[in-house]
């Protein structure tokens, strides 16, 4: 995970406008954000505002109506939807506050999916899949459904899922809200884990004390950026 | 278009659908296997009328034409109009040998007079013919007999091919190849018996309660009698035409009248009535078809209904796999593999009844002239490929829909969905 120093994100002027009927409403208005390898960045902010659509237009979910996005050096903007899932695929990893494994498939294939849609050959995505279950301590569950695994391991299963196709930036959305405190911790002690290795993460939180593990804070009002404090 | 993998994804999620919604699922293949069964049944049926007509139209004879004397309506080179036109022996060699769009001929002399054996006694038509007259009328005879050669003919040999009716009628179940019948008060040794035969058109009766002779046997039997007919073919369909105009022609030279005048002659070109009869088939065969289809594709609005409920039930499972960088073919593939699975399974169930139905029609012991037409439904190949199109047009159609309502679901709008 050699990515230090170079730029994950770079947002310029991004403002995004939902029309419902003849009402527009403003969710972003113009947002500039540089996210370097290797930050473990928390975006924090209260429901409505913005922080959600923040996400999705980092995410690659969805694309602003104005302003200028690189995604690990990829400029999103004005992409098909192939295009963009295909960006979501390699850079992106997800993480769930509702893990949003699928139930009918057993930890390792949900693992495999990213992969799949990768075109991965079938015997290097098991392995791949595999090496990443080990690496979140479940190498004993790969073959257990997600309605067989406590809420803890399936967010591990959710972050295997969102590693294993080696992505810039893992964007996890509240991901111990679900979440009692020790699986909590654990989780948190496992992003901790991750960003040692060098690994970039954007989390979207409206907790403040969860947001304090990171080592930048983003916080969102209004649309707008208020306070991006580095700790120390 | 799917790897392994994913078709084993998809399999796993129809069962885990199925689970859930086994009584909805089993309905939505009983009616695609309901429209399966009437499509094949019905095209079936279609097809046994269909080779019973077939049978029945080339029942007198395939392509041929049967030529009569008329009378003539028009004033001739001298001669008045209203004569009437009687043929003799040699027209045959005539038409034979001038017309060369004509490939055979068979004189056909007729007259009604009994038929005994023992005291058993039949008042039936007896025709005299020519060698190629089997051939040409579709007069098969049973295996362990023949038909008149020209060995008989020469000969005026007292030989005589029953039809099949006339047979029964004179010998009951037993083979009348050997034996003796009297024709006439004379003495004819039987030859052959017909082959059963459909006919869908006739002149001077069916077949099956004729007998026929040699046409020399005939003459010198029965004296003064003027050949009723000839019976020819040409040498294909398309010179059929041209025979018919020529025939004008060359007897008209012989028994001047103008070759125009239509009423000269008598002749019916049974190709005509041989096409309608195959359009008429054919025709109630795709109406047959297309009430299958029909019943067929009610099936498919409930496999599209089911498809359009699970795409909503998966909404949240769509935008997942959206996340994590499923392309549009990716997400819309799952959906029209599932619609496909269950119109398979309903098709295959499907036509395992109609086989099997059909299994139970075939060994009914249904006679008579109607189960001739109907009870015979008949599975071809191009009855199975018509079902395949029409059940893979239908599982096509029913998934590609909802699944297009899948793959237009917004990642982002439907992570939220709950």
């Amino acid at each position: 995970m050699e990515q230090a120093k170079t730029t994950m994100i770079r947002m310029r002027g991004i403002r995004k406008v939902y029309s419902m009927g003849h009402v527009e409403v403003e969710a972003l208005r113009g947002v500039d954000l540089d996210i370097e390898g290797n930050e473990y960045v928390a975006v924090e902010g209260p429901s409505g505002s913005g922080k959600s659509t923040l996400m999705n237009i980092v995410g690659c979910l969805d694309t602003a109506t104005t302003g200028e996005y690189v995604l690990s050096g990829e400029t999103v903007a004005g992409l098909d939807r192939n295009r963009l899932a295909e960006i979501r695929n390699k850079h992106v990893g997800f993480v769930f506050q509702n893990f949003n494994l699928l139930p009918y498939a057993s930890a390792l294939e949900n693992v495999e999916l990213p992969l799949l849609f990768a075109g991965t050959p079938a015997k290097e995505r098991r392995e791949r899949a595999a090496a990443m279950l080990e690496r979140v301590d479940l190498a004993d569950r790969m073959d257990h459904k997600p309605t067989e695994l406590s809420g803890g391991q399936m967010q591990r299963v959710a972050i295997a899922r969102a590693l294993v196709n080696r992505p810039a930036i893992i964007l996890a959305d509240e991901p111990t809200g679900n979440l009692d405190s020790a699986s909590g911790k654990g989780i948190v002690g496992l992003f901790d884990e991750l960003h040692a290795n060098g690994q970039t993460i954007v989390m979207i939180t409206h907790d403040a004390a969860v947001a304090r593990v990171a080592s930048r804070v983003v916080r969102i009002r209004d649309g707008q950026i208020v306070e991006d404090r580095r700790a120390a | 278009m799917l790897s392994r993998a994913e078709i084993a994804l998809v399999w796993r999620l129809f069962r885990h659908d199925a689970a859930r919604n086994r009584k909805r699922i089993a309905l939505t293949v009983l009616a695609i296997a309901w429209g399966t069964l009437s499509i094949v049944l019905l095209l079936s049926f279609g097809e046994g009328l269909k080779r019973a007509f077939h049978r029945g139209k080339n029942g007198m004879g395939e392509g041929i034409g049967v030529l009569w004397p008329g009378s003539t309506t028009r004033a001739y080179m001298g001669l008045p109009s209203g004569r009437t036109l009687s043929f003799t022996d040699e027209d045959a060699d005539i038409l034979k040998g001038r017309i060369p769009t004509i490939a055979s001929v068979s004189r056909e002399y007729a007259t009604h007079c009994p038929v005994a054996v023992g005291t058993k006694l039949v008042n039936a038509r007896t025709r005299g013919v020519d060698p190629e007259f089997g051939d040409l009328r579709n007069i098969i005879p049973r295996s362990g007999g023949r038909f008149i050669d020209t060995l008989d003919l020469d000969a005026k040999r007292r030989v005589v091919v029953l039809g099949d009716g006339l047979a029964t009628d004179l010998f009951g179940d037993a083979d009348p190849v050997g034996k003796t019948v009297r024709i006439n008060q004379s003495s004819f040794l039987v030859i052959g018996v017909m082959q059963t035969k459909v006919m869908m058109g006739m002149y001077s009766g069916p077949d099956k309660n004729q007998a026929s002779i040699p046409a020399s046997t005939f003459k010198s039997m029965f004296t003064g009698q003027k050949v009723q007919n000839f019976v020819y073919r040409p040498v294909s369909m398309e010179l059929a035409d041209e025979a018919k105009v020529e025939i004008y022609r060359v007897l008209g030279s012989k028994y001047r009248f103008d070759p125009e005048d239509r009423r000269a002659l008598g002749i019916w070109d049974t190709r005509e009535d041989q096409r309608i009869v195959g359009n008429i088939a054919l025709g109630i065969q795709m109406f047959l078809g297309v009430i299958g289809a029909l019943t067929l594709f009610v099936g498919g609005m409930g496999v599209a209904n089911i498809m359009y409920a699970v795409v909503k039930e998966r909404t949240r499972e769509i935008g997942v796999k959206m996340a994590l960088g499923a392309k549009m073919r990716q997400v819309m593939a799952p959906f029209l593999m599932e619609a496909l699975l269950m119109t398979v399974m309903g098709g295959v169930l499907g036509t395992a009844a109609a086989l099997g139905l059909m299994g139970i029609i075939a060994v009914l012991p249904l006679k008579g002239e109607a189960f001739d037409f109907l009870g015979r439904p008949t599975f071809s190949p191009a009855i199975a490929v018509a079902t395949a199109t029409v059940l893979g047009t239908i599982g096509t159609l029913a998934g590609y829909f909802p699944a297009r309502r899948a793959a237009s679901v917004h990642p982002a709008v439907s992570l939220r969905y709950e």
